[in-house]
């Protein structure tokens, strides 16, 4: 099951590696990962996306836990979370293509960010599977270059005021 | 007035009441040395490769129950340590490693001897540190030796660049440490405490499962306590060992691969398994779902990962052992429904059931004429000890040997490395011990392959006067692999013969340390006694059985009920 995992930790050298490390060391993937100061600029949050059995990402949440510069770990995902990703794609544009580019670009609510003679350069943000369906759909256009920034994640404020 | 870092980092040992720190020397070092010989409160030993400093610094810390600290260079005197860590932290064992390191200008030039050491260690240390300006210097010490005793205690490692060492600072006043993420939880929850007491008071066939928690956070007493008042038979892991007397008729000994067939037995069809202190690794449980299939489990740790991480717990209580124990010790005192008569009578088929396993297959071994049998030595070490004495052990037949035959009735008496199973441990952990322990008859129970991957340290025995007993359990094997070969590979020795093996009196001599040697069981008994009267150090070389098995043995992914008996 795919697990989204929000981390709060010291703002330290070291402390991704040993994130990070927690993963290697059992041979888990980590589908991706974004980090950034909070509030406090001593405090960064980071959000991981992986996959793995709910025993053993209860398992490595404990571990991340136990690590001495971790503040909180919620996995998000047991809970209502909105979660946003952008991404950054460039796609050949030839005469007959460029208007069909300019429609998925809107219908995804995408905008263009770099023009050159053969290429647009397309942002879209989005949840992780609304930016993977703009890929999909650009993909046979010819997609040249995509850079995503990995998933961050909110959970949601209470219902209850 | 400003001090130098490497006089600052004195003064944090003498504020943490470090006495004695085992190290070696080196360039990087350097500034600390010159201080060292000025620090009167301080014993610095110098041993002869730093894992054993390491090593030596875990033992004395288990004995004494505070932290154990080594200092060693940059570079390969670092690397050399990862070994002691990794096998320290495995157990929980306090210590804190100092390591020098190049100056900061130099971190990352791949200068000489420049070693990512906080990088190496980042996975086997509870925390570790580079200290890159000398005003975080002192607060970092006080962190990593409060994180070293607290909580499950672990080992941290501090780095050192040398310029660190040679800057000036104002050393700060004492302070607590206090830290914004790092909070362990000590006291129990008093509903679970409750659950678990009322779970005891429903149980007919209950089982206590005690580890090295027990020793770590001094709960022996409180865990006999419970054990008496509830009438529950109490089964040991191998870090746990001590933590019940294992001469009380309640004592089950060790469970797993080479626990005894009752403690297995009684795991294996109890109603209730009160874990405390342990963390039901592989070697304990052997196949999971098979392990106390029947029970509920209670399981106690001061460490949230360890529960429920390979068996399912139905009531976790997150706590030190000891406060934990207490808190259910203090609820059985009090309840109006507890009755020690009625519990007693409530047990007594199931301690008639376990009485008969044990004298279906008790623990022992088959004897042969002429031939001594490794078994046979550490009982009469046992014997002629009054079973006083500190025991460290190697790794593999002679470990198993003497976790089933030394039968502990103290904590901090039995120094082995268990979670990492490191073959060169228990001689440098016999250092350790006996520094620690100055009066105490230190014993390493030891193989004929394990005792020579510290051997060196023979002279920094012989330095510090140290009057260790090394018993050779001599097979001429490596001989625990031999035994799988035995068993599982068709008998085909691939590597295990030593063929070629130092006669150890001569090495003995060459140290100026005493040898003894037994090749008959007559001569055992003699040699030890010998042993025990010389003030110096002792090689005793028993030529044992050489296919000699550790029995009770589980096979590798079993369950802990298919063993391999005697
Ligand atoms: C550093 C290290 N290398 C290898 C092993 C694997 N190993 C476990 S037991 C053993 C044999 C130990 O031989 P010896 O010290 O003679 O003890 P015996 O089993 O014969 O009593 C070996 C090689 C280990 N535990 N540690
Ligand atoms: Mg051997």
């Amino acid at each position: 099951m795919k697990h989204t995992i929000s981390v709060l930790l010291q703002n330290k050298p070291g402390v991704l590696s040993r994130v990070t490390g927690l993963f290697s060391g059992r041979g888990f993937n980590i589908e991706s990962l974004s980090v950034a100061p909070t509030l406090e600029a001593d405090v960064s949050c980071l959000t991981l996306v992986t996959l793995g059995d709910d025993a053993i990402v209860e398992q490595i949440t404990k571990q991340l836990h136990k690590l001495i510069d971790v503040i909180k770990v919620t996995d998000i995902s047991e809970f209502e979370f909105v979660e946003r990703e952008m991404a950054l794609i460039r796609v050949k544009a030839e005469p007959s293509t460029r208007a069909e580019i300019l429609r998925i670009c809107d219908i995804f609510r995408g905008k263009v960010v770099d023009v050159s003679p053969k290429s647009y350069a397309l942002e879209v943000t989005g949840t992780c599977d609304k930016v993977q369906a703009m890929i999909d759909i650009l993909r046979p256009i010819g997609i040249q270059e995509i850079i995503r920034t990995g998933t961050i994640a909110m959970t949601r404020a209470s219902k209850k005021y | 007035m400003k001090i130098t870092g490497a006089q600052a980092l004195l003064k944090c040992l003498e504020e943490q009441k470090v006495d004695t720190i085992f190290g070696f020397p080196g360039g990087a070092v350097i500034d600390l040395y010159d201080e060292i010989l000025a620090a009167e409160k301080l014993t610095h030993v110098l041993v002869r490769h730093e894992q054993a400093a390491v090593h030596a610094a875990d033992a004395y810390a288990r004995v004494t129950g505070d932290v154990g600290v080594a200092l060693v260079t940059s570079g390969p005197g670092a690397t050399n340590t990862v070994t002691g860590i990794a096998s320290a932290y495995m157990d929980s064992i306090p210590i804190v490693v100092f390591t020098g390191q190049v100056p900061t200008g130099l971190i990352g030039n791949d200068a000489f001897q420049e070693v990512d050491i906080v990088g190496i260690t980042r996975p086997c240390t509870k925390h570790n540190y580079l200290v890159k300006d000398v005003n975080d210097l002192v607060p970092t010490i006080r962190e990593a030796f409060h994180i070293a005793r607290s909580g499950r205690p672990g080992p941290v490692l501090v780095d050192l660049p040398k310029d660190v060492m040679a800057s000036k600072l104002v050393f700060p006043e004492p302070q607590q440490v206090k830290m914004r993420t790092y909070r362990p939880t000590y006291e129990p929850h008093p509903g679970q405490i409750e659950k678990a007491c009322r779970a005891i008071l429903r149980a007919k066939k209950p089982v206590i499962y005690s580890g090295g928690g027990v020793i770590l956070s001094n709960a022996h007493e409180e865990l006999t306590l419970l054990a008496r008042t509830a009438d529950i038979p109490v089964t040991m892991t191998l870090m746990g060992l001590g933590g019940f007397p294992g001469t009380d008729p309640l004592s089950m000994g060790m469970l797993g691969m080479h626990g005894t067939y009752y403690a297995n037995m009684a795991v294996a069809n109890c109603d209730l398994l009160i874990a405390v202190g342990a963390r039901f690794d592989d070697r304990v449980t052997g196949r999971v779902d098979a392990f106390a299939p029947h029970a509920k489990i209670i399981h106690i740790d001061i460490d949230p990962t360890s529960i429920s991480k390979n068996v399912k717990v139905h009531v976790p209580i997150v706590a030190d052992c000891k406060h934990a124990l207490t808190a259910m010790n203090t609820w059985f005192a009090r309840s109006d429904e507890f009755n020690g008569k009625t519990e007693k009578a409530n047990h007594a088929a199931w301690l008639q059931q376990i009485g008969d396993w044990k004298t279906a297959h008790p623990l022992g071994y088959v004897e042969k004429e002429g031939v001594i049998k490794p078994q046979f030595v550490v009982q009469k070490l046992h014997e002629l000890t009054g079973g006083n004495a500190i025991i460290t052990t190697e790794v593999g037949q002679n470990q198993m040997w003497a976790a089933q035959f030394y039968h502990f009735n103290h904590p901090r008496a039995f120094m082995t490395s268990g979670g990492l199973g490191v073959m060169g441990y228990g001689f440098p952990a016999a250092i350790g011990a006996q520094m620690a322990a100055p009066d105490r008859t230190v014993i390493d129970i030891a193989g004929d392959g394990s005792i020579q991957m510290n051997i060196q340290e023979m002279a920094t025995a012989m330095q510090y006067k140290l009057p260790v007993k090394i018993a050779i359990l001599n097979n001429n094997f490596l001989g625990m692999v031999r035994q799988w070969q035995e068993l599982f590979y068709n008998k085909k020795y691939s590597a295990t013969p030593l063929d070629v093996a130092p006669d150890f009196v001569l090495l003995a001599q060459a140290y100026g340390a005493v040898v003894l040697r037994a090749t008959k069981p007559s001569e055992v008994e003699p040699v030890i006694k010998e042993a025990l009267k010389t003030k110096n150090l002792v090689i005793m070389d028993f030529v044992i059985d050489r296919e000699e098995g550790v029995y009770p043995m589980v096979p590798a992914g079993k369950a802990t009920t298919e063993m391999l008996l005697v």
